[in-house]
């Protein structure tokens, strides 16, 4: 079974900081990580990797050359090889772009029976260029896909929403995309990261090297437009705080869950 | 010149910290509180290669250089010293004497299995008439046929009891003083060793310390380690490169109680405002991280010479004793800093101060790290 996993590399949003005066993310010696819900992806990809024989794992990531760190990352989790997509051609790809580059990638990678992406990544919160790249491979697509099964040539997911969830079955290939109730994904090996930098596991594509037209990627070929960045209202959710010494904070909560008949 | 960590070293401290932060930090007041060895903390670095991390992949290891050895020494001990000296004492004091003296043979053996961490390392040479004055070893192997019987006692043995395979230490030749002493390896289970006194300590509480008890005790001889005689030159050598285990300890400690100190200070409120802002405790942090700074150039100045193959004694010395003593100064003005509260174990810098104080002591006291440095420089 071939698995292709895409991952993104992202400031570490707990580091961040705001500059209060122009409102912006500070971005300078922030470090970079994998996006948290990516790496949920590739421990799904390994967990099955680890149960069944023959599972190839590939990892496609596009970005600057410095992403190559997330990809020796995946690697020392247990990654077999991995592919990323480096070239002026793909800078500033709105999630369009990004997953036509991406399908590129993909195709000239080859064969695959799966594709896992995060749900969405902590630097924009689209969660659109998993959905995006389904379309662009014309497979079908299981989002927020919090169990999954392996049954012979399909799968059975649970795909969760606000209140609730569905059990989707479909066959292969299909693309699924991880949230982190999915699994706890595993630390990467010591030894996996000198394999990693020291070895020949990663390889650098140009928009050339996949064949992707140069006019379908980048700032130009993007149709998305940002007018305005800000921090959106909060869902109006009831909040009550309890009073009391702590053993009558939780009677009360106790007689609160069962008026409001949660518990 | 170049103060850089390199991509590797940089990612095997990200991974460290993370789990460090995740895996080890959680338990780390319950081990020291009870005493109790953290085997879980064991099994898990042995399942991220993190037991032998300079040990070369043909070897088990992870093929890693001595920088991101200390680093993850370093990095466990911010928030455990304890597993940083289990790790430190496993991999500088048990795997490295069997890489660089070992036959293939020993190699094979013994070796890979304590680099994947299947088996724990530790290493004898203390004895209760013989600290400082190792020279002075009162346990004795004597040849007999295909085997060496030891005879004797060992005590504060890092890993004691907890250990699959340790170093020791004995006299083969009692009349050429320390050149006939010789190194040996021991199994848990050799017939006539066994485990005796487990000390009660100040800090590194959850770290097994043991009195070793040989009584006749059958060691093949395909395990003298090196030669007959070489084994004061196997021990000072094998400590030389310990140091640098227990400097990166004690930056790690020094470092975790100044983390906690500065979350303490701009949190806690005192006449109005953050303990943060007074200037009096301002100047006391500000030193603190001029020493841990220094403290960590010298301890990875030490790591660097021997990655790269350059002498490095008196350097691990030096990292040694001014981490030590770094640690022990910090911890203390970091419990200073929490007033009645870094006095209780509610807050995590008592037990860093009391753990601090062993790196002082263990792997060649503080005087013994002056004795190192002058004869180093008055040779």
């Amino acid at each position: 079974m071939n698995i292709i996993v895409c991952i993104k590399q992202v400031p570490d949003t707990n580091e961040v900081k705001i500059d209060p005066v122009k409102g912006t993310l500070i971005r300078e010696g922030v470090p970079s990580i994998i996006n948290p819900d990516d790496k949920n992806a590739l421990e799904e990809a390994l967990r099955i990797k680890d149960m069944y024989e023959d599972v190839k794992v590939t990892v496609i990531s596009m970005g600057p050359p410095q992403a190559e760190d997330a990809l020796v990352e995946a690697i020392a989790m247990g990654a077999d090889e991995a592919y990323l997509l480096t070239d002026r051609a793909f800078a500033g790809s709105d999630t369009y772009a990004t997953s036509t580059a991406l399908a590129a990638g993909i195709r000239y990678i080859g064969d695959y029976d799966l594709i896992f992406c995060g749900r969405q990544a902590i630097d924009g919160d689209t969660a659109q260029v998993g959905p995006q790249l389904a379309e662009h491979l014309g497979i079908p697509q299981i989002t927020y896909v919090e169990e999954l099964k392996i049954e012979g040539k399909k799968v059975v997911a649970k795909r969760a929403l606000e209140d609730g969830y569905f059990v989707i079955e479909s066959h292969m290939p299909v693309l699924l995309t991880a949230i982190k109730e999915l699994n706890e994904p595993r630390y990467p090996s010591i030894k996996g990261i000198y394999e990693g930098y020291r070895g020949d596991k990663i390889k650098l594509l140009s928009a050339k090297d996949v064949g992707v037209d140069e006019n379908t990627v980048g700032l130009n070929a993007s149709p998305t437009n940002v007018l305005r960045s800000f921090t959106p209202a909060t869902k109006s959710k009831k909040l009550e705080f309890l009073e009391g010494n702590p053993k009558e904070k939780a009677r009360n909560l106790i007689v609160r869950l069962k008026e409001e008949n949660i518990i | 010149m170049d103060f850089q960590l390199t991509r590797e070293q940089e990612m095997v401290r990200k991974v460290m910290r993370e789990f460090a932060e995740k895996e080890v930090k959680p338990i780390a007041a319950e081990i020291d509180e009870t005493g109790r060895f953290p085997r879980e903390n064991v099994e898990k670095m042995a399942k991220y290669n993190m037991m032998g991390i300079p040990i070369p992949a043909e070897y088990g290891g992870a093929g890693g250089d001595y920088i991101s050895y200390a680093i993850a020494v370093e990095e466990l001990s911010k928030v455990c010293a304890t597993t940083g000296i289990i790790l430190s004492a496993h991999t500088s004091l048990a795997c490295w004497p069997i890489l660089n003296y070992g036959t293939e043979e020993q190699k094979k053996k013994y070796l890979v299995p304590l680099a994947k961490g299947q088996k724990l390392g530790a290493f004898a040479l203390t004895e209760p008439n013989a600290g400082t004055d190792a020279a002075a070893q009162q346990t004795t192997a004597v040849l007999d046929g295909d085997n060496y019987i030891l005879d004797g006692s060992k005590i504060f043995i890092t890993n004691g009891g907890e250990a699959d395979i340790y170093i020791v230490f004995a006299m083969t030749d009692r009349s050429k003083g320390h050149k006939g002493i010789s190194a040996f390896i021991v199994e848990k289970d050799a017939p006539g060793f066994s485990i005796g006194k487990i000390e009660d300590k100040m800090g590194i509480r959850g770290s097994s310390t043991a009195e070793l008890i040989f009584k006749e005790c059958v060691v093949p001889k395909e395990n003298l380690l090196g030669q007959e005689g070489q084994g004061f030159k196997i021990a000072m050598s094998t400590l030389d490169g310990g140091r640098i285990g227990v400097a990166a300890q004690a930056l790690g400690i020094a470092e975790g109680a100044l983390e906690e100190t500065v979350k303490y200070l701009k949190e806690r409120q005192q006449f109005g405002r953050p303990l943060a802002n007074f200037q009096g405790l301002q100047w006391m942090v500000a030193d603190m991280q001029v020493e841990i700074d220094a403290a960590k150039l010298l301890v990875y100045r030490a790591a660097y010479n021997k990655m790269k193959g350059l002498p490095y004694s008196k350097e691990a010395a030096m990292a040694k004793l001014f981490a030590s003593r770094t640690a022990m100064d910090v911890t203390t003005k970091c419990v200073q800093l929490h007033g009645g509260y870094g006095y209780t174990k509610d807050y995590p810098v008592e037990r860093m101060m009391r753990d601090a104080k062993i790196t002082e002591i263990y792997e060649g006291t503080s005087q013994v790290q002056q004795m190192v440095i002058a004869s180093n420089i008055l040779k």
